[in-house]
């Protein structure tokens, strides 16, 4: 993996990233036409008391997704 | 011209306040019903709205098509719409769309909103929650977004009807789709889509794209095998990636929205969503770690009361005023048959129907509170973890608890539940869950056949242990069952859980009362019919035999009541049960039932009790012979406490007897209502006769082996 490109769900609350790409083709396109586009930044917003799922403000609103499935959403977390 | 008659479609997003502006649009006159060949819910409705410029009525008939962020058909709820906007022929194919945008988020809502203009069919863009969008600082430009987009934009805020009249002057237009296509769908594909178009006669480029990406999805065209293989074919000469084109076609969409709304949204300097702030400290407290799950418990344990203790007051009127009314019409009719069939069958069963609205109607003020409040998609977060592993979801936890109280309504609420495996899974094993139905069988039988003992030095009682163990050992056997059906179930479109959460906001009362009245006229007609005809049959059943045993039995009971012979109508009573076909069925099937402990008597109970769970009890005293006080249970208990083993000697209901029949009850699905209900919400027979199926056998294997470990 590119230096400084992290999976979603490796940050921790309160940090924040761009969306890079996405390694899954179904959340990929759930995503996408959910307006979470390649660019858009994505602040982690709070994580579910039992760590899972986690909620992230992206493109207007604020979205609930398990940890495995932010797993296959690339972040780039610098330059920023 | 006084019979137009114009289709329109309701699509939007989620939480866009879509349904609001249905039920403003159409208040009472709304129907529910299953699409055709599919369980999602279809709701439409009429209106009738005076055209003041061509000054006739025009009648308007509205369907609500199920929320969604695209036209792309992956799951069931996204085919729906997909099938009745790019296939002509469907019965509910529109001849307008309103497209309902959620103001605070116009980006994601025009993607949508693009995708139907690109179809070609008549649209209406009506943008909702302009209060929060003014609050927010924002101004948007409607003339040059209407200009752009090239159809009627309408600003409403639909909690308030603000803008209603707009909507509706829009409704009466003649609207013409704008010639150019929002994005040229022809450049990903341009052989495919021109090949496609001319071979299937296609509206638009879109509708033409739209097949190639999805023909396998789509109900209407996948009926014609040879231009399906003829679509493969194509597909495959051209190397056409479906995945690669839709996220072309997203990234395009994207793309020409940005530039547009540049245009077309002004936001004040200094300006804050206000709104999100908010939700996000209320968040704070209802996601927290300790808060969150005592205030969700505390919710929890407020429908609970509202379910079991302020259900009981209305249920017990709808109970002594059916009695009267029984008993009203039993002098009126002469008496016979005919009288006895409505009386004991029909009214029985009508009883046995409005007798659940009290508890309906409770549970789903709450339900809509909470939806509409936003709460729940906060409990979906916080319970996802937990219940994920056992196949079910986090929402799984509202009907699973209102499960205690009573089934029926438990599995109305699982609508709520978006993944068509996790509703299916909930659906099934919520009746496991231990309902208050079963709570008298559990009170006969726990004081005979436990002793009245503490434990733990006089704090516990070991009556009351037992019967909290049984309403543990449902719910363990619920998220079991739930566990196994989740591995052996095949996927029918894959489970994720990426789900918005709204802002908080009050909830809109409207839609409160409109979904209390809808789920009550679904169960009262559509589950109501199924429970009533049940009714009467089991009537028949335990009232009429066959052979002269029976009819001699008849005319001696007959005598008995005009001599007023009491102990003599009660025994005589017990006998005729005995010799009724259901009598003689719970005979039939005692030699299955007796390696689980059980006599024909219990046998006759077991039959009874399908119409509901907790007539074991009259059952038995009918079978006891105590006579028709039905009530007096400690009576019904001497007796069958009383009862001699016929084989063995002693006392029939030994501890053995006593933990299998409460496995049994605890399991077996006994309980006409419920099947109905998950006959309607699951569309089909399939599913109850196999939760009767897998709870049966649940039931007697459990009963079997603690009898047999028992005795």
């Amino acid at each position: 993996m590119p230096e400084g490109i992290t999976p979603l769900s490796r940050l921790k609350k309160g940090q924040f990233g761009l969306i890079d790409s996405f390694t899954d083709e179904t959340i990929k396109l759930k995503l996408l036409e959910m307006g979470c586009l390649p660019g858009e930044k994505v602040v982690v917003l709070r994580f579910a008391p039992m760590g899972d799922p986690m909620a992230v403000t992206v493109a207007d609103s604020v979205l609930s997704i398990r940890i495995d499935e932010a797993e296959s959403v690339l972040v780039k977390m610098d330059a920023l | 011209m006084q019979n137009s008659r114009i289709k329109i479609s309701l699509i939007g997003n989620p939480n866009s306040g879509k349904s609001t502006l249905f039920n403003r649009l159409t208040g009472l006159n709304q129907k529910i019903a299953n699409f055709p060949g599919v369980t999602v819910e279809k709701k439409s409705g009429t209106c009738s709205l005076y055209d003041t410029e061509n000054q006739k009525v025009v009648r308007f008939e509205i369907t609500d098509l199920p929320g969604t962020y695209s036209l792309y058909p992956k799951t069931l709820e996204e085919q729906v719409p997909f099938n009745i906007l790019c296939d002509p022929a469907n019965d509910s194919h529109p001849d307008k769309v309103i497209v309902i945008a959620d103001g605070t988020n116009l980006k994601r809502s025009l993607f949508l909103c693009s995708q139907v203009i690109d179809l070609k069919i008549p649209t209406i863009l009506v943008i909702n929650m302009m209060d929060m969008v003014r609050k927010n600082g924002v101004e948007i430009d409607f003339l040059s977004l209407s200009k752009e987009l090239g159809i009627p934009v309408v600003p409403v805020t639909s909690i308030s009807g603000e803008g209603m009249e707009d909507v509706k002057k829009a409704m009466f237009k003649d609207i013409v789709p704008p010639e150019d296509d929002f994005i040229d769908s022809k450049q990903f594909a341009p052989e495919v889509v021109e090949r496609i178009r001319s071979s299937v006669k296609m509206n638009s480029n879109y509708a033409a794209f739209q097949v190639a990406n999805n023909f396998e999805s789509i109900g209407f065209f996948n009926a014609n095998s040879d231009r399906l293989t003829s679509i493969r074919r194509l597909l495959q000469e051209h190397e056409f990636d479906p995945v690669r084109m839709q996220a072309s076609e997203t990234l395009e969409r994207y793309k020409v929205i940005t530039v547009m709304l540049k245009d077309v949204l002004h936001t004040k300097v200094g300006s804050t969503a206000a709104d999100r702030a908010f939700t996000r400290k209320i968040d704070d407290i209802l996601t927290h770690r300790l808060w969150g799950y005592l205030i969700f418990m505390f919710v929890l344990f407020m429908i609970f009361q509202a379910i079991f203790a302020w259900a009981t007051l209305p249920m017990d009127l709808v109970d002594s005023s059916f009695a009267g009314l029984s008993k009203w019409v039993g002098e009126q009719l002469p008496p016979g048959v005919f009288s006895d069939l409505i009386v004991d069958g029909v009214l029985a069963g009508l009883g046995g129907v409005i007798i659940f609205i009290p508890q309906i109607a409770l549970l789903f003020m709450f339900i809509a509170i909470l939806e509409d409040t936003g709460y729940m998609a906060r409990v979906s977060f916080m319970m996802d973890k937990l219940f994920r592993r056992v196949g079910l979801n986090g929402r799984s936890v509202i009907p699973l608890m209102s499960g205690v109280a009573c089934a029926v309504p438990a599995i109305l609420s699982t609508r709520t539940i978006k993944s068509w495996k996790e509703r299916i899974i909930t659906i099934m094993v919520t009746p496991l869950m231990s309902c208050s139905a079963r709570l008298p069988v559990y009170a006969l039988l726990i004081a005979m056949v436990i002793p009245q003992r503490s434990l733990l030095f006089g704090t516990v009682n070991q009556q009351g242990v037992v019967l909290m163990s049984l309403y543990l050992i449902g719910f363990l056997a619920a998220l079991g069952s739930a566990l196994i059906m989740k591995t052996l179930m095949k996927e029918k479109d894959r489970s994720f859980f990426i789900m918005e959460m709204p802002v908080y906001r009050m909830p809109r009362w409207r839609n409160v009362v409109l979904t209390i009245i809808e789920k009550v006229r679904i169960f009262v007609f559509d589950a109501g019919k199924v429970i009533v005809a049940i009714s009467v049959i089991l009537w028949a059943l335990s009232t009429t035999g066959p052979g002269a045993a029976f009819q001699d039995v008849k005319e001696r009971l007959t005598l008995a009541q005009i001599e007023g012979d009491n102990e003599a109508v009660a025994n005589l009573e017990a006998e005729k049960l005995e010799k009724s076909f259901a009598g003689l069925t719970g005979k039939a099937i005692e030699p299955v039932i007796e390696p689980l402990g059980f006599d024909w008597k219990i046998g006759i109970a077991l039959i009874t009790s399908f119409a509901a769970r907790e007539v074991f009890v009259g059952t038995m005293s009918t079978i006891y012979s105590v006579g028709n006080t039905g009530e007096d249970v400690a009576t019904v208990r001497q007796k069958m406490m009383a009862e001699v083993h016929p084989v063995k000697g002693g006392p029939m209901y030994t501890l053995a007897v006593g933990w299998s029949l409460m496995l049994f009850y605890a399991f077996s699905m006994q309980c006409m209502s419920t099947m109905a209900v998950v006959r309607r919400e699951t569309g089909s027979w399939k599913w109850p006769f196999f939760q009767f199926a897998f709870m049966g056998l649940l039931a007697y294997f459990s009963s079997l082996l603690v009898y047999q470990l028992l005795s």
